[in-house]
Order: structure tokens, then sequence, then C-alpha cells
């Protein structure tokens, strides 16, 4: 039987290489660019296999450990931040270590392209002593997932599976294999307490963790995907979306070299010294910390081994943003002492710039206008979280002044009135970090007697990373009909006594509802409750009644929606963008934004 | 060995199309890699696919001069994008502009510097009036199909009609299907 070549996106490589090694259960918080790796386990609807979004990181990883202790191949999947809030289960359950395979996706994002921070999850793996595999394409992380299974079984450890932006969301084609053999689950063994953490059991595994460490960098020596070729006085040494970028770039250099690829931590350091033998000079291209550089470092002040190694350290290349195939091309270049072939750039206009804004139809966009008009001439503070609302900060609403990590808002705003009093301290939230992290933000205010605002921006989706379900949907990751988890009743029950729901979309009236608060102590919730766009269905775009257009300009420069912009001295909207929402129709005195036709 | 790269603003539709292009190439034989942009620049920002074809290719990102093929929805999108086309390459534009929020305010944007601009710099320009291709196809939604028919009818794209429809139905089936099949001949009619 001929295998199935399919255009894969690395996601759901990753995602279809855990299903053929016999993953029971998967969950995950969605974030970018780890997102589609359950949504394509879901996808395949195999009754075999449990999928669930969690509600945060953490019970993601907890409800992963418990499958894995009885007995179940799990993977769980998250973006690089999420790993800091799963950080406290995953250093302990090191020391407890596992039954079933247990992979854990965690995606970095060089760059960032689309987070808080630059960290590097293989520094995780190091300091809390996990092994972490990192494919560089689509099609090697197919295959090392199961590989990371294994491995995960044979250590009866849980490993780090560490991609990045530029493998999780590109593509390649990928021949399908058949599934391998997989084992049922067990089920739960008490095992005389190996699976409850007491000091005693900590410092036993811990001994056993180091010696598998020190075992691991042998055994990763000869690894397949760990891997050297290649000779001369010169060599490379790389890993991750990087070495295609080095492979792209080296096909042009015409000199010797040794190249070697690194897809693991622990290091391999017998494959490492084989490398360093008898070369002068060493370049290390890796995205993020220079791990593989200080390893090599490492292992030649070990070995008594003199030679040069350039690299993050040294400054010989890049140490923030991601790698590109330029960046790496100039990187080699120099190290191989050879001109870079100029080419003509032409000299272009100047271009516009596109910051990433709040969609046309947006929910949001009413909510914070309305919170900027009623807090209008007074002294506020608008703390803001992790969603497509942090696109509240673009002009010209710029009504986020504070952005930390998921769920912050809230607690920040806190703080920043205990020091300022007299400050109208606003947070906004939305309904999936609501959910995630927002809510002991909430019960530390209740029970703290906080004087805050807090605003939450429920559009019935979990916007920003595609679209996912959460606690408040009435709807699982598996496609489920469930009860819905009420915002409104939650915060109520946690003892909120001003709760106020508001329709974004109704600019007078959230204003109004906004201004009704204000005046009032202690902690005050707003519930905006408005569909984001790509859960509802638009209506007809609204126009411009041109002859009573006056060309004041208000409406655009108020809301900044992206569908409305002047041409000829008129506001113009634009029928494709529009989405009927409605939102500017109140600002125009001359009634000129007219309901559209159709 | 074939790079082609597709620009536009976020919600335009270049990830589809991208992908349209990865699967009837990869039904046609060739070995196919890319990659796109998913995450916050999808919210309005510029937006970038990559899509490569050939065995000897390694890196999912085109390299500077490297694409032979650059597919813009979108008039400074093409410019901006325009250090990675090959000497000799060929561009395929929108010549309808997306202002962003930004620029809506000063005016400062004017699409038709930049079509002039593409105009001098490039030698194979296909500028393609987008008010109209909108109208034709009846929604701007399905912009990203008719484009693709525009590149296969040019014979920019290493498969024919036949192979763009037969992914369509691959790929798009149900509800949409008739739509985007109406979009990529409207493209071809150009």
């Amino acid at each position: 039987m001929g295998l199935e070549t399919r255009l894969l996106m690395g996601n759901e490589a990753i995602a279809l290489g855990a299903v053929r090694a016999g993953v029971r259960v998967v969950t995950g918080y969605p974030g970018t660019p780890s997102t589609e790796i359950l949504e394509t386990v879901a996808k395949q609807r195999d009754e075999r296999i449990y999928v669930e979004w969690s509600t945060n990181e953490k019970s993601a990883l907890e409800v992963a450990a418990g499958a894995a202790y009885a007995g179940a191949r799990v993977m769980v999947t998250m973006k690089q931040v999420g790993l800091n809030v799963a950080s406290d289960p995953l250093m302990s359950l090191n020391y407890v270590g596992v039954k079933g395979g247990m992979v854990i996706v965690v995606a970095d994002d060089p760059g960032p392209i689309s987070s808080q921070t630059e960290q590097d999850t293989r520094h995780f793996g190091v300091f809390a002593k996990l092994m972490v595999f990192d494919p560089s394409t689509p099609e090697e992380a197919y295959l090392m997932i199961a590989e990371a299974f294994a491995y995960s079984e044979k250590y009866s450890r849980p490993v780090l599976f560490r991609p990045t932006t530029r493998v999780c969301h590109s593509y390649a084609s990928v021949t399908l294999l058949p599934e391998l053999p997989a084992k049922e689950p067990e089920g739960f063994s008490k095992d005389n307490g190996r699976f409850v953490i007491f000091p005693r059991l900590t410092f036993q595994n811990h001994k056993i963790i180091e010696g598998q460490l020190v075992k691991l960098r042998d055994d990763f020596s000869s690894y397949e995907r760990n891997q050297l070729s290649g000779g001369g006085k010169k060599g490379i040494a790389t890993g991750g979306v990087s070495y295609a970028y080095v492979r792209e770039s080296l096909a042009e250099i015409e000199e010797p070299y040794k190249l070697l690829k690194i897809s693991t931590v622990p290091f391999p350091e017998k494959l490492a010294l084989e490398f360093l033998d008898e070369l002068d000079e060493v370049l290390v291209i890796e995205e993020l910390d220079p791990v593989i550089e200080r390893e090599l470092i490492l292992l030649c002040g070990k070995k008594h081994i003199s030679l040069t190694i350039k690299g993050k350290t040294s400054g010989h290349v890049q140490n923030a943003g991601e790698n590109t195939v330029q960046s790496v091309r100039e990187a080699l270049y120099d190290f191989f002492k050879k001109e870079l072939p100029a080419l003509p750039v032409p000299e272009p206009p100047a271009l516009p710039v596109r910051p990433p804004v709040l969609c046309a139809g947006c929910p949001h966009r009413g909510a914070f206008f309305a919170v900027k008009e009623a807090a209008k001439g007074k002294k506020a503070v608008y703390s803001g979280d992790i969603g497509c609302y942090t696109l509240g900060n673009a002009l010209p609403l710029d009504m986020v002044d504070t952005c930390l990590c998921m769920g912050a808002g809230i607690t920040v705003a806190q703080g920043i009135n205990r020091v300022e009093p007299d400050t109208l301290n606003f947070a906004f939230i939305g309904d999936s970090t609501f959910f995630h992290t927002g809510l002991p933000g909430v019960v530390n205010a209740v029970y703290n007697e906080a004087n805050i605002i807090i605003c939450i921006l429920d559009n019935y989706t979990t916007a920003m990373t595609g679209n996912q379900p959460h606690p408040g949907m009435g709807v699982t990751a598996a496609g489920a009909a469930v009860r819905k988890i009420s915002i409104y009743d939650v915060v109520k029950a946690i003892g909120v006594s001003e709760i106020v729901r508001v329709n974004p979309f109704d600019l007078p009236g959230s204003i109004e509802a906004v201004k009704g608060v204000l005046s009032k102590k202690g902690v005050r919730v707003l519930l905006f409750e408005g569909p984001c766009i790509a859960v509802a269905k638009g209506s007809v775009p609204h126009e411009i009644n041109e002859e009573k257009c006056t060309g004041c300009k208000v409406c655009v420069r108020k809301i900044g929606c992206p569908a409305m912009y002047m041409e000829n001295g008129k506001c113009v909207i634009d029928p494709v963008l529009c989405t009927g929402c409605g939102v500017c129709v109140s600002l125009c005195r001359f009634h000129a934004i007219e309901r559209g036709r159709g | 060995m074939f790079s082609c790269m597709l620009t536009g603003v976020g919600g335009q539709g270049t990830v589809l199309m991208s992908r349209l292009i990865g699967s009837a190439a990869i039904a046609k034989g060739y070995a196919v890699r890319g990659t796109e942009t998913i995450g916050m620049a999808q919210r309005g920002g510029s937006v970038v696919s990559h899509v490569r074809l050939g065995d000897e290719i390694h890196s999912p990102l085109i390299p500077l001069f490297g694409a032979d093929l650059l597919i813009a929805f979108e008039p400074a999108e093409a410019v901006r994008a325009l250090p990675f086309l090959k000497p000799g390459g060929t561009v395929l534009v929108i010549d309808r502009a997306v202002r962003p929020a930004s620029s809506a305010l000063s005016g400062d944007y004017n699409a038709l510097v930049m079509i002039e601009y593409l105009k001098q710099t490039v030698e194979n320009l296909i500028v393609i009036d987008g008010e109209e291709l909108i109208c034709k196809c009846k929604t701007a939604k399905v912009m990203n199909v008719a484009l693709l028919g525009v590149a296969v009818k040019h014979h920019l794209l290493p498969f024919t009609m036949e192979d763009a429809e037969r992914v369509l139905k691959e790929r798009l089936p149900g509800k949409f299907l008739e739509i985007n099949l109406h979009a990529l001949h409207v493209g071809a009619d150009e």
C-alpha cells in the first residue's frame, strides 16, 4: 500500500504524529503559535482520544499528569508563556515521574511575533531537569513526537517538545506512516505512594534524575535527530529552524565545513566532542538563548579544548529577534570571510505602517470608547490584559496603560489604586482570560476590598487565537454541548454587588452605564456582552450620506475603525470591511452615517 | 525550484491561497514548503505567506531576491515585499488600497503612488482592478481564489485550471464551494 503524502502545517504534523504514537489524552490552552495542535487532534474525532481545552495551562498539565499516572500516553499543548503558568505542577511532576508517556508541547515564539516574551523553553528544560526535543521542520516534528513518547516512557519522566513559530506555522509535504503499536493504559495503581511528593521521595528521585541526565548525554549522542556531517577546520553548530536556514545558505558557500545539528536537551556530549575534534573555529546559529553555544563553551573548558566559538555570547550573531535566511547568510559569509553579493535595492516610496488593530465591527471598540468618554477629564488608569483587547492600545483609542500577563490587569489595577486611591482604576479582561487567571484576581479584589472597575469584555469566544471554545460558551473542544458557566453568576457569587450588563454596540447606553458606576466605591463590574465578528454574522454595511457629511472627521478621529477613512474631504465607509455594527452612528452630529440598503 | 510570496493585509485570505497553491502543487508531485503569518498581525497588520516548491529547498522562508512570483492583495504590501522578488520575477497586484486606521486620519497613503512605483521598477507586472474583481465575484471574501484564477490563467503557477478546481473541491467542500469556483473563473477571465 502506498503511503499518503499530505501538505501539513507543523502543528498538524505534531498532532498527527501524536495520534500515530497512540496518544490517549490531549489537553491544552490556546496560544499562538501552538493552538492548531490540539484543534487538529480534536478534528480527528477519534473515539480513542480524549481532548479538552482546559481553563488554563496549569489545569491542562495536571489533568494530563493524572492520565499519565494511569498509564495513558498524554500530550499537553501551550505557548511558551503558558509554561510559566504550568510551571508549578511541572517542576514537581518531574520528581514524581510518569507511567504513560507524557509530552508537553511548548511552542516558542522568536521575534516575538505574537507574545510577551522571547523566553527559551530549552532553558526551562535545563532548569526543570527535563528532556527537550527541538524539531527543525514539520516532517521531522511528525516523526520526533513519537520518539519523544518513547523517551518519556524509557526514563519515566515527562518530556518537553519545543517547536518554534516557523516550525508550527510552516508547512511541508509530510508522508503519513501507519500507526505505531499502542499499549492500552494499565490504570492507576497506588504503588506505595509513588505519586505522593514528599521531601524524602524528592531527595531519592533527585539522585535518580541527575543520573539519568548524565546518561542522556550519551544516549542522545546516538539519537538520529542529533546529526554530524562534513569535515574541515570550520564548524557550524545549529538547531531548530535555524538548521534549515543554515543549509539553505551553505549551498552557496564553496568551502569545507563540519555541521552539527542539535535537537535535544540534555546536550549530546559525545557527538559534540566528535564535532569539535580538529576544528579551529565554530559558529553557533540558534534562536532565542545561546543554549547550544554555552554547552559547547562548557565542553571546551571541561576537556581543555582550545578553539574560538562565535555566536550570541561573542556578539557575532543577533541575540534578540527571530533569525531569517538573510541574517543567517550574513553571519555565515562573515564566518567564512566572504563578501556577500550585493543586489540593487530599489528605493521605495514611504509605506503605510500597519500596527494590528481591533477589527471593524469588534465589540471591544464600543466598550473602550464608552469608558474613555465616561471618564473624560478624570484621573484614570486603564489596565489591559492578554487578548484581542490588548489592541485597544492603538490610536485613537489609546486605552491600555498596562499589560503584563494573563489575568494581571485586574490585580495590577488594585496595586496602582493602593498607592493612588484618588485614581479611577479600570481593568479590562476578556471572557476566556477571565476564566484562565482572571478569577483569582476578582476574589482578591473582593476579599481585600479593592476600589476598582473591572470591565469584562465578553465576545463569546477565545478570539485572538482563532475562536476556540471556553467555559462560558457551552461547548467543548470535542464539540459537545455542555452547561455554560455564566460570568455574571460567577462574579455575583464571589460577592461583587455592583454588576452591570452592557451592550457595547449601543454607544450612548454604554457611556451612561459606565458613568453610573464611576461615583460608587468598591469592586464594580461592567460586563460588556457582544459577539466577535468571527462568530456572529455581520449585517448590512453602513453608508455615508455625502450630502450630510461635512468632512469634520469626528467619526474617523474618535474610534479608529479600519472601515472608515477620508477621501476628497468626505468620510468613506469601506463596504468590504464594515459589518454594520453601528458604533459610529451616534458619533455623527449631522446624521450622515446611515444604514445601507444592502 | 520555485518560490512564490503572497502578501496582503490580515483578513484578506493570503493563508488560504497559499495552502491552495501548496495542495495543488503537491498533487502534481512537487515537494512543498512554506510558512505564513498567524496571530496578532492578522488583525489588520501586514501578512506574508511563503510557498516554495522543489526538492532542494530547506527553509520555509524565501530569501531576499528569492521569489519568482509575488502575489499582492494590496499595492503598498506589494512594494513592501519587493526586496524578495528575484530580478526578472513577476508581480501580480490588486490595485485596491486597504488604508490602515493610522493613515485614515492623515490621508497620507496614496495607492496610485505605489502602482506607479511598481510600474517603474517591475518588468513583469500585472495589475488587477480590485473593485471590478469584487463586483464580478459578488463578495470580497473570495478575492483570494479569484487571484488564484488570474495566476493560473497567466501560467504563473505550475498547474492548470483543472488542478485548481480539484483542490478547491477537496479543501472547500460544502456551501462555499460554488462561490469559490465562480471566483476562480472570474479570475481566469481577467
